[in-house]
């Protein structure tokens, strides 16, 4: 009979991000080890709480199926003497498999020739409850911790010391030993609110019985009732709960039994940048922040504990206390720091090391500023642009970023806004950190977008002179980060992004080569690293194209393939490409190929087509075709690829006529009309040739 | 409860369940984990439990006395357990009832917190304990130490004496919290942090901490090929100070500083490797009588593989024999 499987592994407090993975990664190992042992089930749900993990399985077979395999022995001339009967190998053969003679079969086995002996070997199914101790022990042993310790007499290594096991099967428990724990019936209560032994009757009882003792042990639900707790404190207060997903993901696997309570601080602090107090609320606290309808910062804000108490106004209280501090920091971190000027900062930031290897003259953020400002200046920048990069890393030196290092920008942004600075600077300034990660904002002004470029750029530049390119997964440095945000704000402002803006930097191999012109002599940026970082750049690209524009692989590999350094023209170009059909495709893929093969023997010099040479109406048909679709080195010329496609709606039929039955033979043994043909071919698809290279194709179209 | 009843509390505490209460030691550290009865004691097989309270000195912290949560020095009270017993949580939590912070009337949370001192080599994982949203404790489960692999491993508790005597007081500033009835914290600490703050910010000699710390540099290393541990280290403990007082004075830049750490923390490390070799050659006193010979001899064996290796295998040589060793709790 089928019954359902309860593992809990008690354990002390897990961080809370790392508990956060591990339970959405355990279903999956968990599905795979049982199929590997053949076990069937009705499904698997995995729970967890800082202090447990559990994993329930619904409908585990009591048995595995019986098997029969077939196991390949020695070939017959080596498993069998002359006489038929077994030979020595023969014998051992048999006797491993449990087999006698007669059970084994002379038969041809698949990739292998001439006769082979063939056992059927019967393994009856064992018990479940033989094979799950260690199941389940290799997969708590299994769950991959970003850090694991030690404890006690260091026997065992697992993230945190392991507390106590329970595992049931039906209503029977397991018998299973692992870090230290024998596993019975007995989880444990909430630390403070139950603490002390909970029996266990069946993995159906286990979530009821932990709930009485004040264990939620379900995130979703603890999910909900933090967002419940939430809004009870929003209604309280008469203020609404600033959304902040990523703190609730974090704050329900900060306790086994959130339950939500309010506090105030001191309007006075107010006048601190709104960013400083979220901060040092969000991250250092783990605080919500309140605010009023109208989205203005409330001097109040939400925490979630993970108990009842007697008087939550103690609870309060003690966290107001701890903010004011840190809020007294913020307030005298930004009043000392509006005591200093851009200039005060920018001459510390030359004893800032930005990358020791780029050595001297280089290697501090106060030199990598003033490379920002040439690059700037050479691509064109306005003068707020200039301005921008001139400013956009001092606030690093600043006290504020000093604290909260996450306000980088948003500090520079508030201190050159007081500084008088015009907005579009001030904003830059911010705003050249961006995108800050995946799917985030790109720069939205001018000047955010020149500093943004060169920074990034000058990194990659700086990196890849001095050998720091990544490999494998590791990207110490960000440089993957830094070259997805070059092309992602190319992609926006170019042709044909959301928000085109001529006059933008467009090209990275340029960009590359402009940003080496602001390196010293020092640093050489040599023409492998300039094509390695090219290839860098085209296989970031790549995946853009694929992942965000939708664009199948294969037309993305022949549009690179004419080129990548304009992200913007290789997009365009990969689009028009995307509904060109595939007949035409491997026509010129074709067309390519053949050209290929006659350069190779050294054949197609001639480079204009002679009319008089054409043998077969095809010939004539097709060259007429394509002298009338006149607009058609315009369109390339003006980057309108999809107006030239159109072009070979009319091309097609005539190219297929060319190929096809009836056709001609290009490599004629006639010299004159062969090399007349390849003229034609090469005539007719050089101005594709800019748009993509056919001859990435492959088999499959 | 005035901040001395904090400390006697806790002594007592721990002592009732089979710590040792050291005193501080005689050097400035930054850090009660600096204290020998830490940094040295969690190396190697023999078991360890000890408390004590540490005057630390963090000279870039000083304020001159003028910020009521931050100051150049200050107070840690630090519990070692080793082996770390497996219900250390539990008597922590009973530590911080007796101390008037109530689980059922405050918020109590471990969070996460990795440990790591690059000057000592060392890093352990846990949590920084909160009440009420505010860290009162470290609790570090020890992993290394002067790169010496722990086992076993020490559970270190640092209690923040201030922060927590503030909020059982019920202050907002360390200089009005009450160190008995008529004493303040202010009264007996703020001179000091004044003139502290004055010293290295604006007197101290860089040239001469410099010499300072080549001296004691040179002497740590010196007595160590003398088969001197224990001066040894107090060197290295000097030398830490050292640096973290021209640190202050801003004498260092971003790349020196980084070179600093690292002699500091070869220091700690040629001091841990040499420690678990004397006490080996001691034959491991402190294990029971019985066990002692085991170790040694395990020690020996692996010993040339390396100290680490040698310390793994005498740790695990006794490891059976969990039941015959004292135990705090």
């Amino acid at each position: 009979m089928p019954a359902d499987l309860l593992f809990e592994l008690g354990c002390e407090e897990i961080p809370a991000k790392m508990l956060t993975r591990a339970l959405a990664e355990l279903p999956a190992q968990v599905e795979a080890k049982l199929a590997a042992a053949r076990l069937a089930h009705a499904g698997v749900r995995v729970l967890g709480t800082p202090r447990r993990i559990a994993l329930i399985v619904k409908g585990l077979a009591e048995r595995q199926p019986d098997l029969r395999e077939e196991v390949v022995g020695p070939p017959v001339g080596a498993a069998f003497a002359p006489d038929g009967t077994l030979s020595k190998a023969g014998q051992g053969f048999a006797t491993k498999n449990g087999v006698d003679a007669a059970a084994i079969a002379k038969r041809e086995v698949a990739g292998k020739k001439g006769l082979y002996a063939v056992a059927t070997r019967e393994v009856a199914g064992q018990d479940a409850r033989a094979l799950l101790p260690a199941l389940l022990g290799e997969l708590a042993s299994g769950i991959a911790w970003p850090k694991s310790m030690r404890w006690g007499w260091g026997e065992s290594t697992f993230v945190r010391p392991v507390q106590w096991l329970v595992a049931l099967f039906g209503d029977a428990t397991l018998s299973l030993q692992w870090a230290g724990q024998t596993a019975g019936r007995q989880s444990r209560g909430h630390r403070f609110l139950a603490n002390g032994p909970v029996e266990i009757a069946s993995a159906d009882a286990y979530e009821g019985a932990l709930r009485a003792a004040h264990v939620i042990v379900d995130p979703a639900a603890r999910k909900r009732t933090v967002e419940a707790e939430l809004a009870r404190l929003a209604r309280e207060t008469g203020l609404r709960v600033r959304p902040d997903d990523a703190l609730v993901a974090e704050v329900i696997n900060l306790g086994e039994y959130p339950v939500g309570v309010s506090g105030g601080f001191d309007p006075a602090f107010l006048e601190v940048p709104e960013e400083m107090i979220v901060t040092a609320m969000r991250n250092h606290q783990r605080y919500f922040a309140l605010e009023t309808a109208e989205g203005k910062l409330a001097p109040r804000f939400a925490t979630v504990m993970a108990t009842i108490v007697k008087d939550p106004a103690v609870v309060a209280r003690g966290n107001e206390t701890v903010l004011a501090s840190r809020l007294s920091d913020a307030k005298f971190f930004f009043a000392e720091d509006r005591k200093k000027t851009f200039a005060d900062w920018n001459a510390k930031l030359d004893a800032v090391v930005f990358q020791a290897k780029l050595g001297d003259k280089a290697k501090t953020v106060g030199d990598k500023v003033r490379r920002l400002v040439q690059l700037v200046k050479a691509q064109g920048g306005s003068a707020a642009a200039v301005v921008a990069a001139e400013l956009c890393k001092s606030d690093l030196a600043s006290n504020a970023v000093g604290e909260f290092p996450e306000l980088q920008g948003v500090m520079g942004r508030h201190y050159a806004r007081i500084a008088g600075q015009p907005p579009e600077v001030a904003s830059a300034i911010e705003e050249h950190w961006w995108p800050k990660g995946q799917g985030a904002a790109l720069p939205t002004t001018n000047e955010g977008v020149f500093v943004a470029l060169a920074d990034r750029m000058d990194t990659l530049v700086g990196c890849f002179a001095t050998g720091l390119v990544p490999s494998g997964n590791a990207d110490p440095l960000g440089l993957r980060r830094a070259a997805i945000g070059v092309l992602q704000i190319m992609l926006d402002r170019g042709l044909g992004g959301a928000h085109t803006t001529p006059g933008l930097p467009q090209n990275t191999w340029d960009l590359a080569s402009a940003a080496a012109n602001t390196y010293p002599g020092t640093v050489v940026f040599s023409d492998e690293q300039r094509a390695a970082l090219a290839e860098f750049f085209r296989g970031r690209l790549r995946n853009l194209l694929v992942d965000d524009e939708g664009i199948d692989a294969q037309t993305v590999e022949v549009a690179l393939g004419a080129g990548a350094h304009n992200p913007c023209d290789a997009r365009a170009r990969a689009r028009a490409l995307s509904v060109v059909p595939a007949e035409v495709r491997t026509a010129f893929k074709r067309i390519a190929n053949i050209l290929d093969d006659a350069t190779a023997k050294n054949w197609g010099q001639q480079s204009l087509v002679d009319e008089s040479a054409f043998r077969s109406p095809v010939e004539a048909n097709l060259w007429n075709a394509f002298r009338s679709s006149t607009d058609l080195e315009n369109a390339v010329a003006q980057k309108r690829y999809g107006a030239a496609f159109d072009a070979l709606s009319t091309l097609g039929p005539h190219l297929a006529a060319f190929f096809d039955k009836g056709g001609v033979m290009v490599m004629d043994p006639d010299p004159i009309l062969r090399e007349n043909r390849l003229a034609l071919l090469r005539v007719i698809s050089r101005p594709f040739a800019d748009i993509g290279d056919f001859r990435k194709l492959g088999a499959a179209s | 409860m005035y901040l001395q009843d904090l400390i006697f509390t806790l002594q007592k505490f721990w002592a009732d369940r089979g710590c040792v209460i050291e005193q501080p030691v005689d050097v400035s550290v930054g850090a009660g984990t600096f204290h020998p009865a830490t940094f040295l004691r969690v190396l190697g097989p023999e078991p360890w439990n000890a408390a004590f309270a540490q005057f630390c000195r963090r000279p870039s912290d000083g304020r001159y006395g003028d910020n009521p949560n931050r100051a150049g020095a200050y107070y840690q009270f630090q519990v070692g357990l080793k082996p770390s017993p497996l219900h250390v949580q539990d008597l922590y939590l009973d530590s911080l009832r007796a101390i008037g912070l109530d689980p059922a009337s405050h918020d109590i949370r471990f969070v996460e917190d990795d440990w790591e001192s690059p000057t000592l080599g060392a890093w352990g994982l846990g949590w920084e304990v909160w009440c009420d949203g505010m860290e009162v404790t470290q609790f570090t489960y020890f992993q290394q130490a002067g790169g010496i692999d722990l086992l076993p491993v020490t559970a270190e508790l640092t209690y923040g004496i201030e922060r927590i005597a503030m909020y059982l007081q019920d202050v907002s500033s360390m200089f009005d919290l009450k160190w008995d009835k008529h004493v303040t914290y202010g009264q007996l600490r703020r001179p000091w942090e004044v003139e502290f703050s004055t010293y290295h910010f604006e007197e101290l000699v860089a040239d001469n901490a410099f010499r300072a710390f080549d001296t004691y540099e040179a002497e740590c290393k010196r007595l160590l090929e003398r088969g001197l541990v224990l001066p040894a280290y107090e060197f290295c403990m000097k030398s830490s100070h050292e640096f973290n007082s021209f640190d202050a004075r801003g004498a260092i830049s971003v790349t020196e500083r980084q070179r600093f750490i690292g002699r500091v923390r070869g220091m700690a490390r040629a001091c841990a490797h040499a420690y678990v070799g004397s006490r080996a050659k001691l034959g491991f006193p402190m294990l029971p009588p019985q066990l002692r010979e085991q170790a040694v001899a395990a020690y020996r064996a692996a010993e040339e593989s390396g100290v680490n290796a040698g310390a793994l295998a005498a740790g695990r040589s006794v490891s059976g024999h969990a039941s015959e060793m004292l135990y705090a709790g």
